[in-house]
């Protein structure tokens, strides 16, 4: 055993190579989009997938997204912006509110409001749905922003995650220490927990605007009309608009818009996992 | 707190509690809506085309789940020994499908899958016959859970992971220290270590495969001739509400399905929790 030691185990090359498998597998078809969005629309169609073919179309194809139908794209990109901001912005705020607020103070009814809120986890969203769509057109919301923009302002595993992260990141002694100091609740939150939750209403937020970007079914049962359209909602459009009968094809703004949908938000991603990573654990780790 | 239970009480459990009353009536073509009892419960129980999506989710959720939470948990347990090479780059390149859109997600398998344009025809003629075909009765719902796998792998990978990260180093240095190896140490402290994570990834994964909608939805509009109007429960639900103006009872059909999830959730529930006894 000797040199040997856990915490800096050897390198393997054996098991990179194996896990190398399942991450071709993961790129595969970002590898494959990347490689589409320079294709004409016939040399989508007739060329292998893995390669570059034909006239390098990148520009071409990106000028044709934004000006096809009236410059449509660009409205579905703006719409979904602000279902994100506003959907998932206000999904963040009231779950951060809320989960602090049931693991720092004490209320009568606090355990019946913990137990329905975990069973609400588990109920599908696709059978809320429907009924949310018949009483929407009840007050007249369907075919609005707001049909999109009010459900989504819910996020029962987001009040879960930052109860259980208040929890854990604000020691209660220190609210106490404050509140003898004579600091009022308002400011003890801002001054003291604020910075302290930041990990985890990272990692809330991320949830909340991955969750709202790729919203599907929602929009799908409540909108109509096309210039309401998240991103989503409009390639599926383009998609049926491509496979219809006597359609004309239109492949390959359909795979470059998918581009331009998966860029922003992979972005984020990227910028932001790295709180993401430590919210998630940081909920089980004793500090 | 308030705004919270407000939202909750308007978008929970109000849309539940209508659907539950919308449930107990009956939609007519002639005479509009009439009180019908308990009626759409027993159409419920012996719809064949209920029963036929609900039997598909099912044999998905049996095939599809287990697959894809071990690859998750090979994954989780290899990044997380450390003897990979760049393990940084393996953990953020495995949860990325995770933020592409599922509708981009299925839109890209979709084209992938076809074998005039797509890499199936490419793999068909380098191995000189039709291998695999996604686009037929016998490969689309493997087709389907090969595009679910893609997305929440590396999403579960993370939760595994997570979990992992919270034993203390200094169990595993006293684990070498007593002459354990690596699959002792991955036997006696990791597997115990991820157990309640994985409780809780399978639930998350049940409740998905009963809720399937997505993307047999999405890949409809390529190959409409695969996909029926009740291919799932979901999307019988969907067509029955909104194609067959059948509004009490596709709320029944969801609530039967919400029923039968939450007691397959909570039997994986008890079962992965009582062996800590």
């Amino acid at each position: 055993m000797a040199g040997y030691s856990y915490l800096r185990p050897r390198k393997s090359v054996t098991l990179t190579v194996l896990l190398g498998a399942l991450i071709v597998y993961s790129v595969l078809p970002l590898t494959w989009m990347l490689f589409s969005i320079t294709k004409t629309q016939p040399e989508l169609l007739s060329s292998f997938g893995l390669w570059f073919s034909g006239p390098f179309a990148l520009f071409d194809n990106l000028g044709q997204v934004v000006t096809h139908d009236d410059g449509i794209f660009l409205r579905w990109f703006a719409n979904t912006l602000i279902y994100v901001v506003v959907g998932a912005g206000g999904a963040t705020i009231l779950a951060t509110a809320a989960g602090y607020g049931l693991a720092k103070y004490r209320f009568r009814g606090r355990n019946v409001v913990f137990a329905s809120i975990l069973g609400a986890i588990a109920v599908p969203g696709t059978a809320l749905a429907v009924p949310t769509f018949l009483l929407f057109s009840q007050v007249g919301l369907t075919n609005t922003m707001w049909a999109i923009i009010l459900p989504s302002l819910v996020s029962p595993f987001g009040l879960y995650l930052m109860w259980v992260f208040s929890a854990e990141a604000v020691p209660t002694e220190l609210l106490e220490a404050a509140r003898v100091d004579g600091a009022g609740e308002w400011r003890t939150f801002f001054t003291i927990s604020l910075r302290l939750l930041a990990p985890g209403i990272v990692t809330v937020a991320l949830f909340a605007i991955v969750a709202t970007w790729n919203n599907y079914f929602l929009p799908l049962i409540m909108l109509n009309d096309q210039d309401l359209y998240p991103l989503t909602l409009g390639l599926y459009q383009w998609l049926a608009d491509a496979s219809g009968i006597g359609a004309q094809p239109v492949f390959n703004l359909v795979i470059t818009g998918s581009f331009l949908t998966v860029v922003p938000i992979v972005i984020a991603f990227l910028v932001l996992q790295r709180y993401w990573q430590s919210g998630l654990s940081a909920g089980s780790v004793k500090a | 707190m308030t705004p919270f239970l407000v939202v909750f009480a308007l978008f929970i459990v109000t849309p539940l509690v209508y659907s539950m009353y919308l449930s107990l009536f009956r939609n007519q073509l002639m005479g509009g809506t009439t009180f019908a009892g308990l009626d759409n419960y027993v159409t419920a129980f012996t719809d064949p085309k209920l029963w036929d999506g609900a039997g598909r989710v099912g044999l998905f959720l049996l095939v599809q789940v287990p697959i894809m939470l071990g690859l998750s948990l090979i994954a989780a347990l290899a990044i997380d020994s450390g003897r990979l090479h760049g393990k940084e780059f393996f953990r953020v390149a495995l949860f990325l499908p995770y933020a592409v859109p599922g509708v981009v997600a299925v839109l890209m398998w979709g084209f992938m899958y076809d074998d005039r344009l797509g890499l199936t025809g490419s793999l068909n003629d380098l191995v000189g016959f039709p291998l695999v075909d996604p686009y037929t009765k016998q490969w689309i719902l493997t087709a389907i859970g090969n595009i679910v796998t893609w997305e929440f792998v590396g999403y579960n990978m993370l939760i595994l992971y997570s979990a992992l990260k919270t034993v203390p180093v200094e169990i595993y240095e006293a684990a070498s220290i007593d002459g354990a190896n690596q699959f002792r140490i991955v036997r006696s402290i990791k597997l115990p270590a991820v157990r309640g994570a994985l409780v809780i990834a399978t639930i998350f994964s049940i409740l998905g495969s009963f809720q399937l909608f997505n993307e047999p939805n999405i890949l409809k509009e390529i190959q409409p001739a695969l996909i029926s109007s009740f291919y799932t429960p979901n999307i019988y639900a969907y067509n029955l509400s909104f194609e067959g103006n059948q509004v009490s009872y596709a709320a029944t059909v969801a609530i039967v399905m919400g029923l039968v999830t939450a007691i397959i959730a909570y039997v994986v529930q008890l079962r992965g929790t009582r062996k800590d006894a």
